[in-house]
């Protein structure tokens, strides 16, 4: 715009005008009318009704009102829990938003469950009403009604089954056999049709997808149990369940009662109790005195439970009480099982205190099924295990209702944790298993509860949601599971759908796949609404996931019922279809293209119409199936699909980056795809797109980018792919950096160096050298490091050039104020040691050695950790004798880093001690080595375990190099400290002596330790022989006789671990001598051990079982037979449970050589009783 | 012996051993005993070549016969229980 024409427009100022600017802003009001000061309330200055002519008259004094406001805040937020981030989550805070949906989908309260009690009485009244009227007497009637030319609406199931042409999915084959005679039909099938939620035994149309009706069913005598389920429409989207109490309420509460509790104020009494009775008067309170209360405590302290589903009157008297702090009265059975709050209400009426004996038949069972519920949620190991075990023997008394009425609302509980789920779970695993086909009405509720498991992040979540469905649908069968899951399929909520497609695929890998096809099929080709289908193809894929090649079998039939869904209108389905021909291409993998024929055309064409995620998804169908093809077919379909993945390269979309980079290594893996074709349109393009910074920074794109790449280079040569990276070596970016270097190490593993050229490896060199000083060390940095080392040791000889200057920056950077830099440099030298050792560079070497243990002076563990781990470097290639320092300097300098208590040096010291003590004992004087010896005593404290086991071969090597009798006494001198890990260990170390320096060196002085009257000695030596005799087998049969007193002297103490370690020494004696001629000190072992079988507690008897297991194989079975038929048949129950429990052990060992044992039983002589065995009679 | 590697299976040997059939428990019926014992010994019978021999040649029969003798004798040896018979999960269900 000009300028005059602004000023026509009268927006610009004229020369010596009045300007008006901004009339948008200022009314064009006199300037006296506005607001002249600022208000001294800011807050209130924001809205302009508020905002004073004048300033408001100071009304009142003391803090101002923001002050007031961020104290009350500050109020607030002292209440929170500070260690809400290091306490473990229960199940619903990790759950995401979509997880989360398990709990608005299931409503399992209580009241709803009841209505499945009245399951028998339901049924009966069905019965009744179509009393008389079998299921073939209405299709004769039917019949009569087609021929008068009746085409009605059918009323129920067994008359739409008449009525259909086709077999379908939901139907016993005796009905669609009885179908066929009676072929005449409605015209149109509606087997696909939704069900609607039309009250039962209200008019209904004949559809395939309904639950079949029971009255028909009942009558077929193949069919026991019924497949309906009473309330079609609890099955469908239940009522929202909200969580009572958010955990961390729960807590807040718990917590602020407890404080209540505790700071509660003295009661007359107390006080009259704690002050003297003399000299104080009590004096009445003011009258106008009003206490003081604290109304955030107030809120806190009132229980915010149900305020989601409205009021609800409080259960009993329990939750008052708890509300004001007293815990209900514990009844004595649960003495000792933790309660925590949230319990009591759940579980109030075994707090309610009322005498069970008088309460009705039904109401002792539910809280007896309580109890034991609690006690497995909440009590110690020995009382859940005992628990568990009465509701499994007991769970067919108790009935599935009442069980499964407790357990699951139980387990929708907010405030539950991993390891309830895991117990309550385990519950209906076995009660599951006990029940059988009496769960079946509770399929639905049960499969509600368990089936989000399915997606649970927690793997074991996971297998276990899987454990039970699939025990769930071996026990109601695949027609209730299918008739129960059916109204999910096409449920409108996602959620469901995909839980239920999961749990499909399940029911498939329990049941087999065949079973489930006919279903599937219907299925997947339903007509009425996408989402079945969706869901029909959703439950292929995951088959096939959960699957792998147990799909083989079946995939041509797999592939077929979901082909269809590629040239579907709907995107999802498309979408989803592609998915499910990739997982069935990807578990089938490497067999199987014949089945997937008919999908190809589709598929490649399917690439050129689409976009977006439909692409995306048919890529990575795709890249599963062109690796199952034989080379020509790869080369050409890769060809074919080409030129739409290398557009693609450009996509910003990350999840397409990813398939696409899939994608390629796939079609560049195959035989088909000549070199020559990939270097001239794959790479340029390639290398273009994706080696940019950018793709480093991602973790998945990094991983995909370096797989591919490695495959590029495999098909076209190494030399070619990495002249094309070498520079990016020197990129300024380090996590680009990383990615150049893992991919060229990578490279160079999979292929070698032969293809790299002089000049390709000196430019080569120098960026390795580059990236490794320009690291920064904000990662670990093993990336660089491992890449360096295997890049020379892969030169070899070639690398000779090249290692003085390696070596010089290695010694400079060993002087790098930084210890991370410090700690490269040595732990480079560990992995270029061997290559220095190949290029002859001894003398390199040994400079480098010395300059090690210059540094062993070393402050930063660290750093000092990775200083031993080249030393030890050094030490593997030079061996001892031209090892420079020499051992004898080397191991004095050591002895004291012994001490050290970080792990990376304890672990690397010791290793180095240990090689020097196994190699060059000789180097060092005797006293020398007693000292390490009192060192490594402390080892054995170390909490990681390689350092306990070198540690203890340690003490091997050392006491072969010093004779044992030394290192014996220290050991034995050991046995007498206090700590349990300590003397575990160091009876460890004495059979390690033993079996190095030959038992007769240590046996006598163990034997005569053993008189020591200290139980942890006598332990000790008792699990030293143990041990001994495990290690030294069948060397063991010349000290057997020795010991043989000793043990029996063990197996009569009254001390039960003295029997147990004892009977374990018996068991390795007795197989290590097994066939050498000791039979009868054994039998003598033997005898002693046998009384030791009625023993309970879980160790002992797995010894004294171990024992007599040990000696079957010396003894031979038959003795063990004859030693336990006395007690087969027993008199008292609990001794015969021993016996079987031993006969049965020894039966699966050795059932094949027991017949020759077996007794005769040919007591009574009538033909009944007579069980006689003559074959082995017969005599030639 | 904590670190034993049977351990685990020993806590669990009941359960173990009711999996295999051919296996007792203490409420087990002499006929089922005896019947287990003779089915044993005829799978040993037949799975012993030379054993075989050795009863055909006793019996002066042939080796087929007499095999096909045992096999047949294999299901039922000394004939049905007069006792009920509890299935595996109605013994488990009694305890």
């Amino acid at each position: 715009m000009s300028k005059p024409d602004q000023l026509v427009n009268g927006k610009g100022t004229e020369f010596g005008k009045l300007g008006s600017f901004d009339t948008h802003i200022y009314d064009t009001e006199e300037p006296e009318n506005y607001v002249s000061e600022i208000p001294p309330d800011n807050l209130a200055s924001d809205s302009e009704e508020d905002s004073p002519k004048a300033s408001p008259p100071r009304s009142r004094f003391g803090p101002s009102k923001e002050f007031l406001e961020e104290a009350a805040e500050a109020e607030i937020e002292e209440d929170e829990d500070p260690f809400k981030d290091t306490r473990r989550k229960s199940i619903v805070e990790r759950e995401n938003e979509y997880q989360s949906k398990a709990r608005s989908r299931g409503v399992l309260s209580r009241d709803i469950l009841r209505v499945e009690d009245s399951y028998v009485s339901q049924m009966k009244s069905r019965l009744e009403e179509e009393k008389g009227t079998t299921i073939y007497e209405k299709q004769g009637k039917m019949e009569e009604n087609h021929n008068k030319g009746q085409l009605s609406s059918c009323s129920n199931v067994s008359s739409s089954s008449v009525g259909l042409k086709r077999q379908r999915w939901d139907e016993d084959g005796t009905i669609s056999i009885e179908n066929s005679k009676a072929a005449n039909s409605l015209s149109v099938s509606r087997w696909d049709q939704t069900p609607l939620d039309i009250p039962s035994g209200g008019q209904r149309r004949s559809r395939w997808d309904q639950t079949p009706d029971v009255a028909a069913l009942s009558g077929l005598k193949d069919q026991k149990t019924p497949l309906w389920t009473p309330s079609i429409q609890g099955m469908e989207t239940p009522r929202l369940y909200d969580p009572a109490m958010t955990p961390e309420v729960y807590n807040q509460v718990r917590w602020q009662k407890e404080m209540e509790e505790r700071n509660r104020p003295f009661s007359n009494e107390e006080l009259d109790e704690l002050l003297p009775k003399e000299g104080y008067e009590i004096l009445q309170p003011p009258p106008n005195y009003i206490p003081i209360r604290t109304p955030a405590r107030k809120l806190v302290s009132t229980p915010t439970s149900d305020s989601a589903s409205g009021y609800r009157i409080p259960n009993e008297s329990v939750v008052q009480k708890t509300s004001i702090g007293a815990a209900p009265k514990t009844p004595e059975e649960l003495e000792g099982v933790m309660i925590k709050p949230e319990d009591y209400e759940y579980f109030s009426k075994i707090f309610s205190g009322e005498d069970e004996s008088e309460l009705p038949l039904e109401e002792q069972k539910e809280r007896r099924i309580m109890t034991l519920l609690l006690k497995i949620k909440n009590g110690t190991p020995p009382i859940r295990k005992s628990a568990l075990r009465m509701i499994t023997e007991r769970a067919r008394e108790f009935g599935p209702g009442p069980l499964f009425n407790q357990i699951l609302p139980l387990l929708m509980s907010p405030t539950l944790e991993d390891q309830e789920r895991h117990l309550l779970v385990k519950v209906i695993d076995r009660v599951l298993f006990k029940l059988d086909d009496a769960v079946r009405p509770y399929v639905h509720k049960i499969l509600v509860v368990i089936e989000p498991l399915l997606i649970d992040e927690d793997y074991y979540a996971r297998v276990e949601g899987r454990e039970i469905i699939s025990n769930l649908a071996k026990a109601a069968g695949l027609a209730t599971m299918i008739a129960t899951m059916r109204p999910d399929i096409d449920n409108p909520d996602e959620y469901v759908r995909n839980t239920t497609s999961r749990a499909f695929a399940v029911v498939a890998s329990a049941l087999g796949i065949p079973a489930l096809l006919p279903f599937l099929r219907a299925v997947c080709r339903s007509r009425k609404s996408w989402q079945a289908r969706h869901t029909g193809m959703k439950i292929v894929q995951q088959i096939a996931i959960l699957m792998g090649c147990a799909v083989l079998p079946h995939l041509r039939s797999l592939v077929e019922i979901i082909e269809d869904g590629l040239l579907d209108e709907q995107t999802k389905i498309r979408t989803i279809c592609a998915l499910a021909i990739g997982a069935l291409a990807e578990a089938s993998s490497p067999y199987g293209i014949e089945a997937f024929d008919s999908v190809l055309k589709p598929l490649w064409k399917g690439i050129r119409q689409h976009k977006g995620k439909t692409l995306a998804a048919f890529l990575k169908a795709i890249g599963f199936i062109i690796p199952l093809m034989d080379a020509e077919y790869a080369s050409y379909y890769t060809k074919e699909v080409m030129p739409v993945i290398i557009r693609e390269f450009q996509s910003p979309d990350d999840e397409m980056k990813k398939i696409v980079l899939k994608v390629v290594k796939q079609c560049i893996a195959c035989d088909g795809v000549e070199a020559s074709y990939v270097k001239t349109e794959i790479i340029p393009e390639f290398f273009r797109c994706f080696w940019v910074r950018r793709m480093a920074l991602d973790r998945r794109n990094y991983r995909q980018l370096v797989d591919s790449t490695v495959e590029i280079a495999k098909k076209v040569g190494a030399a070619e792919v990495i002249i094309r990276l070498i520079d990016d070596l020197k990129d300024e970016s380090e996590p680009y950096r990383r990615m150049v270097m893992e991919t060229i190490e990578n490279i160079v593993n999979a292929m070698g160096t032969s293809e790299i050229d002089l000049k390709l490896e000196e430019r080569l060199v120098d960026g390795l050298l580059y990236a490794f000083q320009e690291q920064t060390g904000v990662d670990d940095g093993t990336v660089i490091l491992s890449g360096m080392g295997t890049i020379i040791n892969a030169l070899g000889l070639r690398a000779k050039s090249y290692l003085p200057q390696i070596a010089g920056i290695i010694k400079w950077r060993l002087n790098n104020k930084s210890a991370k830099v410090r700690q490269q440099a040595a732990d480079l030298i560990f992995h270029i040691a061997p290559v220095m050792k190949k290029c002859r560079e001894e003398s390199l070497l040994s400079h480098l050695g010395l300059v090690l243990f210059e540094y062993l002076g070393e402050e930063y563990p660290d750093v000092l950790g990775s200083i031993l781990g080249g030393l030890i470097g050094i030490v593997n290639v030079i061996g001892m004798e031209n090892m420079n320092p020499p051992i004898s300097e080397l191991l004095p300098r050591l002895t004291p880093i012994l001490k050290n208590r970080h792990e990376k040096v304890q672990e690397n010291c010791i290793d180095l001690v240990g090689r020097i003590a196994d190699r060059g004992a000789q180097y060092v004087s005797s006293r020398e080595w007693m000292r390490i010896c009192f060192e490594l005593l402390e080892l054995l404290k170390a909490p990681k375990k390689a350092i306990r086991r070198a540690t203890v071969n340690t003490f091997g090597y050392i006491a072969k190099a010093i004779g044992p009798q030394d290192v014996l006494a220290t050991l034995l001198n050991n046995l007498k400290v206090q700590e349990r890990q300590q003397r575990v260990c160091t009876t460890v170390a004495i059979a390690i002596v033993a079996e190095t320096c030959g038992p007769f060196t240590v046996i006598p002085a163990l034997m005569n330790e053993y008189r020591t009257p200290e139980l942890n000695v006598q332990n000790g030596v008792l699990k030293s022989m143990s041990f001994l005799f495990e290690y030294v087998g069948e060397m063991g049969k010349d000290y057997v006789y020795a010991v043989t007193p000793l043990l029996v002297d063990a197996l009569i103490d009254r001390d039960l671990v003295h029997r147990q370690t004892a009977s374990t020494t018996v068991g390795h004696i007795a197989l290590g001598v097994a066939g050498l001629g000791c039979e009868d000190a054994v039998t003598h072992l033997l005898n002693h051990v046998w009384p030791n079988i009625f023993e309970t507690s879980p160790h002992v008897i797995n010894a004294v079982m171990f024992a007599i297991q040990g000696c079957q194989v010396c003894l031979g079975p038959g003795l063990i037979l004859y030693y336990s038929l006395q007690g087969l048949f027993h008199p008292a129950r609990k001794v015969r449970e021993v016996y079987w429990k031993i006969y049965n052990n020894l039966y699966i060992y050795a059932q094949d050589s027991l017949t020759a044992f077996y007794p005769r039983i040919e007591i009574d002589s009538d033909q009944k009783g007579n069980y006689c065995r003559p074959e082995l009679d017969l005599v030639l | 012996m904590a670190t034993h590697p049977q351990q685990n299976l020993y806590s669990q040997l009941e359960h173990l051993q009711t999996k295999y059939v051919g296996t007792g428990h203490p409420d087990i019926s002499r006929h089922d005993w005896c019947t287990n014992m003779a089915r044993d010994s005829i799978a040993t019978y037949l799975g012993h070549r030379s054993l075989l021999t050795l009863f055909a040649t006793v019996e002066g029969e042939s080796n087929g016969r007499i095999r096909y003798h045992l096999l047949e004798k294999l299901h039922s040896p000394y004939g049905q229980s007069e006792e009920p018979v509890l299935s595996k999960k109605e013994r488990l269900t009694q305890w």
